[in-house]
C-alpha cells in the first residue's frame, strides 16, 4: 500500500534541491484521482519529487513524467516513476489521455530571485503565468482526441491567466479549491474546444 | 528507461526521431547510452536510466 507518511519521509531522507509535496501536490492529486480512468495515458509534467505520479501509477494504464530538473527527475525515479529530463514536454511526441502540470505559478519580484533548483519551480515568470502559458501553448501536440489536461493556479495570479484562457483554444472549468492563509489554490480542467 | 519508450521520446528540437546507442543495460531497461538525433547532429545523454532532452546550450545553463 502506498502511504503519504512513508513518501515524505524518503523524500526528506533522500531528495535535495526538489520541491517539497505540499498543498498545491495535494489538490492536484486529489483530482487527478477523481478525473483518472483505468484505460488513461498519463503524463505529468514537471513532476517535481513524482508525488502526484506516485499515487496515480497504479490507476491507469500508462504513466510518464517530465521534469527540467535533473534532481526531481532522479527523485521522481527512486519512487518507481519513469521520467525524462526536458522542458516541459519537449522531448515528448506520444499523445495522452490525461495531462497534469502544478507549474511555478508565482510572481516573485527581482529581489527574490535567487537563481536555484526550488526557485525555478516556484517562479512563474512574467505576471506568474508565463510558463503555465507556454505549456498550454505547446501541449496540444500530445493531447490525445478527447484528452484532458488539469492544471493548478493560485489566486494571486488568476486574472492574468483567466485573460489569457479567454482568448484560448481551451475550455475551461474549476474542479477543486484550496483555501490557504493568503491565497486560495484553484485545480482547472481544461479540453481543446471542439 | 525501458526500450519501449524510444518511441514516445523526440528530439526537444526538431521533435523529429531518436536513434538509441546502449552502453550499459539491464533486464528491464537502459542505464547507460545516447539518444541520437541525427538531423541536428546532437546526442542526449541516458544516465542511470534517465534520458536527458534539454538542448545542449540549456543542459549547460542549468
Amino acid at each position: 500500500m502506498r502511504d503519504r507518511k512513508t513518501f515524505l519521509r524518503r523524500f526528506t531522507r533522500d531528495c535535495q534541491n526538489v520541491y517539497e509535496p505540499a498543498e498545491d501536490s495535494e489538490l492536484l492529486l486529489e483530482c487527478a484521482l477523481k478525473e483518472v480512468r483505468k484505460s488513461d495515458s498519463v503524463l505529468e509534467v514537471g513532476t517535481g519529487s513524482g508525488f502526484v505520479s506516485y499515487f496515480l501509477q497504479e490507476r491507469c494504464s500508462f504513466l510518464l513524467a517530465t521534469d527540467i530538473n535533473p534532481h526531481a527527475a532522479r527523485c521522481a525515479r527512486s519512487f518507481g516513476i519513469e521520467c525524462v529530463i526536458t522542458d516541459l514536454a519537449r522531448g515528448i511526441k506520444k499523445r495522452f489521455d490525461l495531462i497534469l502540470f502544478n507549474p511555478p505559478y508565482l510572481r516573485l519580484e527581482d529581489w527574490e530571485r535567487r537563481g536555484d533548483w526550488l526557485e525555478k519551480a516556484i517562479d512563474g515568470g512574467k505576471d506568474g503565468v508565463e510558463v503555465t502559458v507556454r505549456f498550454l501553448e505547446e501541449i496540444a501536440d500530445n493531447l490525445s482526441e478527447n484528452g484532458r489536461i488539469i492544471i493548478i493556479s493560485s489566486s494571486t495570479t488568476f486574472d492574468s491567466l483567466r485573460d489569457y484562457l479567454s482568448r484560448s483554444k481551451y475550455e475551461w472549468e474549476i474542479v477543486g479549491k484550496k483555501k490557504l492563509f493568503f491565497e486560495e489554490l484553484y485545480a482547472l480542467k481544461l479540453r481543446l474546444k471542439l | 528507461m525501458r526500450r519501449s519508450l524510444l518511441d514516445i521520446l523526440a528530439c526537444p528540437t526538431c521533435k523529429g526521431e531518436l536513434r538509441l546507442e546502449v552502453h550499459e543495460e539491464n533486464e528491464e531497461e537502459v542505464l547507460f547510452g545516447r539518444l541520437i538525433c541525427d538531423s541536428c547532429g546532437v546526442d542526449y545523454p541516458i544516465e542511470n536510466g534517465i534520458p536527458n532532452l534539454l538542448p545542449v546550450e540549456l543542459r549547460e545553463k542549468l
